[in-house]
């Protein structure tokens, strides 16, 4: 049975529910080595800042059970290099670019998005709202509604009307569904969840932090539990505000789960460090996990998990797999 | 030198390839594996690198693991072999695979050795199992008509990797170990300016521990001879899009940026590492919080008594101001069992 994998990114059409993650993939150009970038849902480019930034030093990676903490700290090359390198080549391969975006004050959110409405071939913006608020004591933009409704605010206004715009948020809040509400409000065509969770190691053999910046986020199939609940509540509270779900996704299982949870998309990210043709991959894969469950529509699995009527998988006797 | 650069789009890149283990021997500390791997051995030039995952399907390790290649062979429509330390569960992992197993490589990966034109004294140095290498490249040295001389050196005799194979294949091959087991007592670097003397050197290749390529290529400078060196950062990816093993190294432009030592590496010219400045991100580099962007025609130099501008080109390495964070030198492993620790745990 032919599965119809085509999905959407609120109004645009995707011709399967796979993206990179942010910062994962780079701009594309490494992983075309391993396979046609234009194959695969989108490209979701490493988020881009107004200047060059050389990031953290290293080490800047540690692994960790079934996940891995980094902390690079946003090192690229700025949005000049940017539109003028990347995202030209991107286009030239026929692949979807959703760029990501961060910064350190409103207003640097804000010119962005004026400089990525000049440029055309954008099919998405994802604002990565976990940076830390240089003009209110480095406080993480996500981890507060306020905040991260202005961010969103100024950059759906500066965003061409037609290119959708999703606010990228943190699980390390309290309550995620109000920095959702809070994100929709300001103008958010859709939200990405997960970002890293923050965490930290120690090398035992030094006795000091095993990264130089001391704590990173964690990525990685240690918290996929993480993502399924979040877009679970947030899709709960809001199931029209579509999701590009993501966190520790390394089969067309685990991307099937996300989007039963409310995802529409799905953005595989530290799978690709594992398996730099793992997109591909789980666009295949989770083809033969609708086939094989009779179900024609990737998007008719989207928040599916929500439905109390009867399923069309059939529950396992005693829970547990 | 003629660099020839391995560019996506340029020359055939990488494969990932399902490899069927052929054999996995114990060469005293160290084990070396080979691997069928037809796609990479077929691209193979030496210096370039696999990135192997290990653990199995399920596996908790997501991070792959680099290996610098050390040969590749046309057996079995093409073989790869690495060696490697074990040094913790991945490395574990991968020394207790046996014949006919099945591991998921990717590569040729990074940069290779440029090799010269002409025909020139090619003194090779290898740490540890940094040597691992060295002996392809040999290969192709005396290919060229290069004279090639191998310095090698361990902590002890169990740990220098190659002797055998440096002697026969070298026109000379001196060998060194801090415990005096095996040749000469002492560090490679002891007697580097001696070899560089009695062979007449015109190149160094080197690959070992951070702490010996930066020694290397302090020496080198003294005798105005270039240096390639093989770095081993700690990767997650050995592709490109990971960003963890950067390193300072300065541009043409004379600009120092965080350089991917995978795709941009793992051999660069030696003088151009900021080797002191290895684990902190230099005040001054691309995007630090010291970096001005320059203006495109200076109309004068400022005469101010600032932070005199980097030198051009094959620039001098001030230590430069450590940027913010956590930049300490002391924070850098560097041994030369530590310094090694980051490639492939």
């Amino acid at each position: 049975m032919a599965v119809d994998l085509r999905s959407r990114l609120a109004h645009v059409e995707l011709p399967n529910p796979i993206l990179t993650a942010s910062g994962c993939a780079g701009a594309g150009r490494e992983l075309s080595q391993f396979f046609d970038v234009a194959k695969i849902g989108a490209v979701v480019t490493k988020s881009v800042m107004l200047a060059p930034r050389s990031g953290r030093p290293t080490p800047r990676m540690a692994e960790t059970p079934s996940g891995m903490l980094n902390s690079i700290g946003l090192q690229g090359p700025g949005i000049d290099a940017f539109l003028q390198r990347d995202l030209p080549w991107l286009l030239s391969r026929g692949a979807r670019a959703v760029v990501s975006i961060a910064g350190g004050t409103v207003d640097e959110y804000a010119e962005l998005a004026a400089r990525l409405s000049d440029a055309s071939g954008v099919t998405a913006v994802e604002v990565n709202i976990s940076c830390p608020n240089v003009e209110d004591r480095g406080q993480v933009f996500a981890c507060d509604p306020g905040a991260s409704a202005a961010v969103i605010d100024v950059v759906r206004a500066r965003v061409r009307y037609d290119i959708p715009v999703f606010a990228k948020l943190s699980p390390d809040v309290t309550d995620i569904v109000a920095i959702a509400g809070a994100c929709v409000a300001a103008g958010a065509d859709g939200l990405s969840m997960i970002n890293t969770l923050l965490g930290m190691a120690i090398d035992t053999m030094t006795l000091r932090p095993a990264l130089a910046g001391v704590t990173g986020g964690l990525s990685g199939p240690a918290i996929r539990p993480v993502a399924v609940r979040c877009i679970w509540q947030v899709h709960e509270a809001f199931p029209d505000v579509p999701i590009i779900g993501m966190g520790g996704v390394r089969t067309g299982l685990d991307a099937l789960e996300l989007m039963l949870a409310g995802a529409a998309t799905v953005s595989v990210g530290t799978a690709i460090f594992h398996d730099p043709s793992a997109c591909p991959r789980i666009v295949r894969e989770l083809e033969e996990e609708l086939a094989s469950r009779g179900i024609e529509r990737a998007t008719d699995v989207v928040g599916l998990a929500h439905d109390p009527g009867p399923l069309t998988g059939q529950r396992r006797p005693g829970g547990g797999s | 030198m003629t660099a020839d650069p391995a560019e996506p789009g340029g020359a055939p890149g990488p494969a990932q390839v399902k490899g069927t283990v052929l054999t996995v021997r114990r060469v005293d500390a160290y084990h070396a594996m080979t691997v069928i791997a037809p796609g990479v051995a077929a691209r193979f030039r030496p210096g370039q690198f696999v990135a192997v995952a290990v653990g199995g399907p399920e596996t908790s390790m997501l991070l792959r693991r680099a290996f610098s290649i050390h040969q590749v062979r046309p057996d079995h429509g093409g073989t790869v072999e690495f060696v490697f330390a074990v040094t913790g569960p991945g490395t574990r992992w991968l020394s207790e695979r046996r014949t006919r197993d099945t591991l998921d490589v990717a590569g040729p990966l990074g940069r290779p050795f440029p090799v010269p034109r002409d025909p020139v004294n090619a003194l090779l140095v290898g740490g540890g199992y940094g040597s691992a290498p060295l002996f392809a490249l040999g290969d192709r040295l005396r290919g060229r008509g290069c004279a090639v001389d191998y310095l090698l050196g361990a902590a002890s005799v169990d740990r220098v990797f190659g002797a055998l194979t440096a002697r026969r294949s070298g026109r000379s091959a001196v060998i060194a170990t801090e415990d005096g087991s095996l040749g000469a007592r002492g560090k490679v670097t002891d007697l580097l300016a001696q070899v560089i003397h009695e062979a007449r050197t015109d190149v160094i290749y080197a690959c070992g521990p951070m702490g010996m390529l930066r020694t290397v290529t302090a020496l080198a400078r003294r005798y105005d001879i270039p240096v390639q060196a093989l770095v081993e950062e700690s990767m997650a990816c050995g592709t490109g899009v990971c960003m963890t093993c950067v390193l300072p190294v300065v541009g043409e432009d004379g600009v120092t940026r965080m350089t991917r030592s995978c795709v941009d590496g793992p051999v660069f010219r030696g003088d151009l590492v900021r080797w002191d400045d290895v684990g902190t991100v230099p005040f001054e580099a691309l995007g630090a919080p010291g970096w001005k962007p320059r203006p495109q025609a200076k109309p004068q130099p400022q005469p101010q008594p600032q932070p005199p501008a980097r030198p051009q080109g094959g620039g001098g390495r001030q230590p430069g101001r450590r940027a913010a964070g956590r930049g300490q030198p002391g924070r850098r492993r560097s041994g030369p069992a530590a310094g090694r620790s980051g490639h492939g745990r």
